[in-house]
């Protein structure tokens, strides 16, 4: 049997046939070949496969294609507008708050998030908000720093 | 001329790995790519009495499932393990599927190729396998018994007995003339490294002529083409290796491992590409572990603290087969047990032994964290025992930065030193005096929240290696690498490596280098690596090795550029080659400005060719292969506050104090997360993190729910200060910083606890220091006699 699933995946129209099991996840890199979205994990704990779910962060792998029928879903590839960096990706940079980037997509994205609903957090916010993105690489202080000067850069353009 | 070398250069590798366009091996498109899935053994222990794959065999969309017996015949040679430690060590064949017996939960006992992914997943759960059951030996002393025997066919469950002793006698003395003994034993919990991305294969066998590409995410594309050519018994110049992007290995992904060589095997059997992705429990089950000893370490010391001699013996858990590298971990911490101390005499000793567990090998650090952790656990305990601050017993005891080079009573000669510098500024940085005072506070007010002081001195052996020094240890290929600088005819620089990054920034550090030696922008250099078919000639990145050797290969290499350039620029400017002078990309003539040429000219002219002095071939490289003369001994001291309930055990890292000295450092940024990353892996080793079997042999830990990796909420930012001692092993004077943090932090950690606790007498606890763990050892000292 296989399932219709209409959803809006970085503003551009997605219609597609899957099995009913395809997680968000397995929809959006096998099918819509979306492979910025990483899996790290099969417990929901790493939040590698994290995206945006009409603006809000969630775990792609918790969440099946078929849930988010209708949606708007933001990966991050459809992060940067007309190639410009969006503040959270560029401040990563600046900060160097990536290493061998495989969390960074999830993290990005769960940031990106978090500064949508307290645009301007203190460090132990920052870091109670990204506890569910696991890194290895960091230890996390570059990402802080990188989430804390993008709040910034944010609250400039307001 | 600006400064290239020590600025905080932003990394080039970031944009395409902050916008999605990396691909990592599962990340590749493949059309017409066969799934490939392997059952693993549910038990730790048992012969294989039967396997039924008819009905696997028959759902659709499998192409094929095989066993281990079916697919004897493809493997020229076992799974390879290049570090035979010792002439008489044991090493049981070990074969990409099982074939008669499984030696541990996670070993692979049958493999299905199918259409899809899910069709591979559900054929899994129609073969049917029966056990027959034998004895699980798990427990490390029980294993040294050889009560029950991991491999029947070696009698023992000892691998090897490896010893440093260079002098017997001075130890024996030394211990017994020590006013003052210090005999403890630590655990070395099991690790599990986890790196972010699971490992990959994708295989593609070209369609015609026989040759294959294999993607892997691994740190060793050019050792993995060598082991793929000699375990399948096929010409090592038909595999092209490439590592994509690579999600981190710390160590986990220096090997060589079943799922590589079998998607070959299969790739060559069936003719199609086939594609293998871990899942992460598969991750935690088959993908090596690290750490897994017991240490025994005694210090023999006068009546002032002055160590004499440190005597060692270790038992380390190799799991059920030997991978690349696990019966030489040990042996990388061997010649670091007197840590940054001066110490007169020497013993090591230590037993590899087989349990029925998941393989050891390299986890980041491999032997140093744990020698580290060792001798500066016992050091505290010396100065417990005879009365002083930790501070002071190290002070007494450092080798003196006027000894360097120093010959070590292990037999290494540390190449420089200033460890009283280093611990001047962790002391400063860390307001040592005024955390003392907030300490003594507490425990006069009888705060049921007990602060913690922890410090650690290390240092480092890294730089791996010296070719002729791996020679007498018996590791079984080089420690040399190599390095290409070919100035193109537009003037551009293409660099290439036979480093293999994945996640350290050896695109942005050795265009660094090279726009430092050769005065062209950074922008203008691209850095090729990690593909054999590019890079035909590397020893791959560990061991905090990349730098100090793969990055000294290029700084040479465009020394070789310049002096070739200058023999082209004297004969076409008529000018004695001792007249001209390098500066800022050009040559000039001493005196006579305006006779000039560029770096970029000049590879113009040697591209063309039409005006080189006689003899002198075209174009403008400079290849090299650097063997280093040593290896480098970075250091540093960290400085750990921790905060302890009483009420509930619970152990909180409140701050932490880094100082590191990695000699001269070519980008600070990247230093930085280099210690930053490390760091919090060694404390998780000392609060959070182990590898938990229970008495059966399964591993209860397999999944990120169970096996703590911190996440962000769970540690404090890093207060970072350095020293710089420049290394004299090579012309950038530079150390390595990948494994510092890892090797440091744990004892870092654990000493803070340990003085956390030590108001109720508390004198050690097990690693991870769990609230559990904690409570338990202070509800237990204050209902017990102090």
């Amino acid at each position: 049997m296989r399932l219709r699933i209409a959803m809006t995946v970085n503003g551009s129209a997605e219609d597609r046939e899957v099995e009913p099991r395809t997680l968000l996840v397995q929809y959006l890199r096998d099918a819509a070949g979306l492979t910025g979205t990483k899996v790290g994990c099969d417990t929901s704990s790493c939040g590698a496969c994290t995206v945006l779910v009409e603006g809000e962060s969630v775990k792609s792998c918790t969440m099946l294609a078929a849930q988010a029928e209708g949606r708007s879903v933001t990966t991050i590839e459809g992060l940067a507008v007309n190639g410009a960096l969006h503040p959270v990706q560029q401040a990563f940079h600046e900060h160097h708050g990536l290493q061998c980037g495989f969390c960074t997509a999830g993290m990005v994205l769960a940031a990106a998030s978090l500064l949508e609903e307290n645009p301007a957090p203190t460090e132990q916010e920052v870091r109670l908000g990204l506890e569910g993105n696991l890194c290895r690489c960091t230890g996390y202080h570059n990402i802080v720093q990188a989430v804390l000067a993008a709040a910034d850069t944010l609250a400039g353009a307001r | 001329m600006t400064p290239v070398l020590g600025t905080r250069q932003l990394r080039r590798e970031d944009a395409a790995l902050l916008t999605g366009e990396a691909r990592f091996v599962d990340d590749l498109a493949v059309p017409g790519a066969l799934h490939v899935k392997l059952l693993r053994s549910s038990v730790a222990h048992a012969r294989i009495s039967s396997i039924d794959t008819s009905a696997a065999a028959a759902m659709p969309g499998v192409v094929a499932v095989h066993t281990g017996a079916d697919l004897r015949d493809e493997w020229a040679n076992p799974l390879p393990c290049a570090w035979p430690v010792t002439d008489d060590m044991k090493n049981p064949e070990h074969w990409p599927i099982a074939i008669d017996e499984v030696g541990y939960v996670g070993d692979a006992v049958a493999v299905v190729v199918a259409e899809s992914k899910q069709a591979a997943r559900d054929a899994l759960e129609a073969i049917v396998v029966e056990y027959d059951a034998l004895p699980a030996v798990l427990d490390l002393e029980t294993a040294a018994a050889d009560k029950n025997l991991v491999h029947a066919e070696l009698g023992t469950n000892e691998s090897y007995t490896w010893s440093l002793i260079p002098d017997p006698a001075a130890v024996d003395a030394a211990f017994a003339n020590a006013a003052h003994v210090v005999s403890e034993r630590y655990l070395q919990q099991r690790l599990i490294p986890m790196a972010m991305e699971p490992r990959g294969v994708v295989v593609l066998p070209e369609p015609f002529g026989g040759n294959i590409t294999v993607y892997s995410s691994t740190q060793i594309p050019h050792i993995l083409k060598v082991m793929l050519g000699i375990t399948l018994g096929v010409p090592e110049q038909t595999i092209r290796v490439i590592a994509p992007a690579v999600g981190g290995g710390f160590g986990s992904k220096l090997n060589v491992y079943s799922e590589e060589v079998l998607c070959v095997a299969l790739a060559r059997r069936l003719g199609r590409p086939v594609r293998w992705t871990e899942e992460r429990s598969e991750n935690a089950q088959a993908t090596i572990h690290g750490r897994g000893q017991i240490q025994d370490i005694e210090l023999a010391a006068d009546a002032t603290g002055k160590v004499a001699a440190v005597r060692v013996h270790l038992v380390a858990d190799m799991g059920a087969y030997l991978q690349l590298v696990t019966p030489g971990i040990p042996l990388l911490g061997a010649f670091l047990y007197h840590g940054v101390y001066d110490v007169g005499a020497y013993s090591f000793t230590c037993k590899g032994v087989f349990t029925n567990r998941t393989p050891t090998d390299a986890y980041r650090g491999a032997g140093r964290p744990e020698a580290t952790y060792a001798i500066e656990r016992a050091m505290d305990a010396l100065a417990a025992k005879i009365g002083v601050d930790p501070v002071e017993i190290r002070r007494r005891n450092y080798i003196k930065s006027d000894q360097f080079p120093y010959d070590s009573p292990a037999g290494l000669v540390f190449d420089s030193g200033n460890y009283d510098g280093a611990l001047d500024e962790a002391l400063r940085l860390a307001s040592y005096d005024a955390l003392r005072a907030d300490q003594a506070a507490r425990r006069a007010r009888g705060d049921s929240v007990q602060l913690g002081i922890g410090l650690c001195t290390y240092v480092e052996m890294c730089g791996l290696a010296p070719s002729r020094v791996l020679a007498s240890l018996n590791y079984s290929a080089g420690g040399w690498e190599s390095a290409s600088v070919r100035v193109l005819p537009t003037g551009k620089v293409q660099v290439v490596t036979g480093t293999a990054p994945h996640g350290q920034g050896h695109e942005t550090s050795w265009s660094m280098i090279v726009a430092d030696r050769l005065g062209v922008p950074a922008e203008d250099v691209d850095v090729l690596h990690s593909d054999t078919a590019i890079s035909p000639h590397g020893l791959d990145t560990y061991g905090s090795r990349s730098l100090s050797v793969g990055g000294t290969a290029v700084y040479l290499a465009c020394e070789k550029v310049v002096e070739k350039a200058r023999v082209i620029v004297a004969h076409q400017l008529e000018a004695a080659e001792g007249d001209l002078e390098f500066v800022e990309g050009e040559f000039r003539v001493r005196g006579t400005p305006a006779r000039a040429m560029s770096i970029q000219a000049v590879a113009f002219e040697a591209f063309t060719a039409h005006d080189l002095p006689d003899g002198m071939e075209p174009n403008l490289d400079g290849d090299i292969t650097w063997d280093p003369p040593n290896f480098t001994f970075p250091f540093g001291v960290h400085i750990a506050v921790v905060e302890i309930d009483e009420e509930t055990g619970r152990v909180e890292l409140v701050r932490y104090v880094a100082v590191d000295d990695c000699g001269n450092q070519v980008n600070p940024l990247i230093v930085e997360g280099q210690v930053h990353g490390g760091v919090v892996q060694g404390v998780a080793q000392a609060l959070w993190e182990e590898a938990v079997y229970d008495a059966a042999g399964n591993l209860l830990t397999s999944s990120l729910l169970d096996y703590l990796v911190p996440s962000a909420a769970d540690v404090p930012s890093i207060e970072l200060g350095h020293t710089v001692t420049p290394s004299p092993t090579n012309p950038m004077g530079v150390k390595g910083i990948g494994e510092a943090g890892t090797i440091a932090a744990t004892p870092t950690v654990m000493n803070a606890v340990v003085d956390a606790l030590s108001p109720y007498g508390i004198t050690d606890i097990d690693m991870p220091a769990t609230p559990q763990r904690v409570w338990e050892a202070i509800t237990a000292a204050k209902a017990g006699p102090r």
